[in-house]
């Protein structure tokens, strides 16, 4: 295959319910710093039933182009459409490399779209580069729960694929607007063997905890669901919200859409407060990233504090409302 | 129904260790297991024989330590396991691993489900269900946590963070599986027994019709360029105190001075 007549770096755009998700506007700035080495033209595609408004939104995120594509049969997700669909661009504009979010929806159609092209694709990276010796892109992802890291290179084929873990990259807003290409396409109904029959949103306003500023987490320290309205006190002060470790999850004192770590979200917060975590290596691969790391542990040992910038030795018990006492006396 | 189940075998990772010296995995004294999601996927497939009726295959790929799982899944309840296992596969990455596998469903097939786990907990890349799906030209769905017999399609409950989708999905179909409340049944005496007589089919190289091109390093797209352990950061600034109070109060300092709150 010759490299050479693959140009340009891609970042596909998921949405939902009319609103672009947030990991596809990281994707644009990790593209952005891949094309400050590489030098190719960076396009975000968007595929929806109307793309209209959808372009608009990631207009500023430092895309030079917008592949906007209207099909009548993407007015929802579907596996078989959106596949068939990224295929044929791919195809059409022969791109070098491909970044896809690695939600469920990019977990589910990018293998579909790798192997239909018969190239390589790298799950759930947590950071890009380019390869010095090969000037290939360097995937480099968690395996083994986060024990292991690997750095992948994709040399013989293209376009290269990757999935991208939310919360890696920060979406930045660039200013110039990005030229937006509109194309129509049209698929045989028959063609897309999945139906929507239903949808159910879970209670509540949707809980999104990577896009979280300040996350309040607690561990098995805490001892039992009837102590997580204290972090929920300290989190709502800080204009935060309320995270857990898999040991707390699987306990069953709060719900899995607070779980950080490898099999959770992946977070970076400006600020991370783990309460009773001892830092099991998953639970750090999710939120070692974070900018400022408090960690507050009865156990002076605990790999929690490898990471935290501060550390509290002591009963989390005493430390927590004493926290939310200063926070409310700075705050008066 | 026809149902196959994916299996892997992967060493525990909850019991994995860094060697602290050489800032390597230890793996030695690790134990091997099935890959929990498979497990699940396991369950899933004998529920749905017991509501349709049919025949609950299991197939694995991996070296001939791996017919271990095979039969814990035969003791569950599955109907018979065969072990895909050749040196040749050995190195394939994952679109190669989804073309043995596909070769394998063609020749063992027609199935009408075929189940896998949404991913292992060693490469954790769940990428070889949909990957197989697409070699064999048929429907998926990912990240399912109930299935049942809906006509002549399934209906499946995909889960995603902040909703669940209910869908129909057209036969034959690849359904991979997340953890869902109907946890993986125990083995039972007599399933185990039986499924300690019971003989399981082997499939190399020679019994399956695969390209070589397309299998073991040769034909894997990706390939590592290295490994390494992550790398932790930081001094930690301990924040110490007479009581929890000041300990609480040197901490507000410090964020403070830091413009963090």
């Amino acid at each position: 295959m010759n490299k050479d007549n693959h140009q340009g770096i891609w970042v596909y755009i998921e949405h939902t319910a009319g609103h672009v998700q947030r990991v596809g506007l990281e994707l644009l700035h990790a593209g952005r710093e891949l094309k400050a080495v590489t030098g190719e033209e960076l396009t975000a595609v968007v595929i929806a039933d109307q793309t209209g408004d959808l372009a608009e939104q990631i207009k500023s995120y430092g895309a030079d182009r917008i592949l906007a594509v209207d099909c009548p049969q993407c007015k929802e997700y579907s596996t078989d459409a959106y596949t068939q669909l990224l295929y044929d661009l791919i195809c059409e504009y022969h791109p070098s490399t491909v970044l896809v979010g690695a939600t469920e929806n990019g977990r589910d159609f990018a293998p579909r779209v790798a192997c239909r092209l018969k190239t390589g694709l790298t799950a759930d990276c947590t950071a890009l580069g380019i390869d010095e010796e090969t000037g290939d892109v360097a995937w480099t992802r968690p395996a083994f729960g986060g024990n292991l890291m690997a750095t992948i290179l994709c040399s013989n084929t293209r376009p290269q694929i990757g999935t991208v873990r939310p919360g890696v990259f920060r979406a930045e807003q660039v200013g110039t607007a990005a030229q937006v290409v509109r194309l129509e396409k049209n698929l045989p109904e028959q063609s897309i063997r999945t139906r929507i029959k239903e949808l159910v949103h879970r209670e509540g306003t949707p809980f999104r905890i990577g896009e979280a500023d300040v996350i309040v987490s607690g561990g098995r320290g805490m001892k039992g669901p009837e102590n997580f309205p204290m972090l929920q006190e300290l989190a709502e002060l800080l204009g935060g919200v309320v995270g857990a470790s898999r040991a707390a999850v699987d306990s069953g004192w709060i719900d899995s859409s607070h779980q950080v770590g490898q099999t959770g979200s992946t977070v970076r917060p400006r600020l991370y407060i783990a309460c009773g975590i001892s830092g099991a290596i998953q639970h750090l691969a999710g939120m070692s990233g974070s900018d400022q790391i408090v960690a507050i542990n009865q156990d002076p040992d605990a790999p929690i504090f490898k990471v935290a910038h501060y550390g509290l030795v002591g009963n989390l018990f005493e430390i927590v409302p004493a926290l939310i006492q200063e926070i409310k006396a700075m705050q008066a | 129904m026809k149902i196959l189940v994916c299996v892997k075998q992967v060493p525990d990772t909850t019991e994995i260790k860094i060697d602290p010296v050489t800032n390597t995995l230890i793996r030695t004294g690790v134990p091997s297991i099935m890959n929990p999601f498979d497990a699940y996927a396991v369950e899933q497939a004998l529920r749905l024989k017991e509501a349709a009726g049919g025949t609950v295959s299991v197939v694995s790929m991996g070296p001939p330590q791996a017919m271990s799982i095979l039969t814990d899944a035969l003791a569950m309840g599955a109907d018979e396991a065969h072990l895909i296992t050749d040196r040749r596969f050995g190195g394939s990455d994952t679109l190669a691993t989804s073309y043995i596998l596909s070769c394998a469903v063609r020749q063992l097939g027609p199935f009408d489900v075929i189940l896998c786990g949404k991913q292992a907990i060693d490469g954790d890349t769940g990428q070889v269900g949909p990957e197989m799906a697409e070699h064999l030209g048929i429907a998926q769905v990912t990240y399912v946590s109930q299935l049942r017999p809906d006509g002549d399609r399934l209906e499946a409950v995909r889960e995603h963070p902040d909703r669940q989708e209910i869908l129909s999905v057209a036969l034959p179909a690849v359904i991979t599986v997340v953890k869902g409340e109907e946890r993986p049944r125990f083995e039972t005496i007599r399933g185990r027994l039986k499924a300690n007589r019971q003989e399981i089919g082997i499939l190399d190289r020679e019994a399956l019709p695969v390209e070589d091109e397309k299998i073991g390093l040769t034909g894997s797209p990706t390939k590592v360029k290295r490994t390494f352990t992550p790398e932790r950061h930081a001094e930690c600034v301990w924040v110490e105190g007479e009581s929890a109070k000041d300990q609480a109060k040197a901490l507000c300092q410090a964020l403070s001075r830091a413009h963090v709150i």
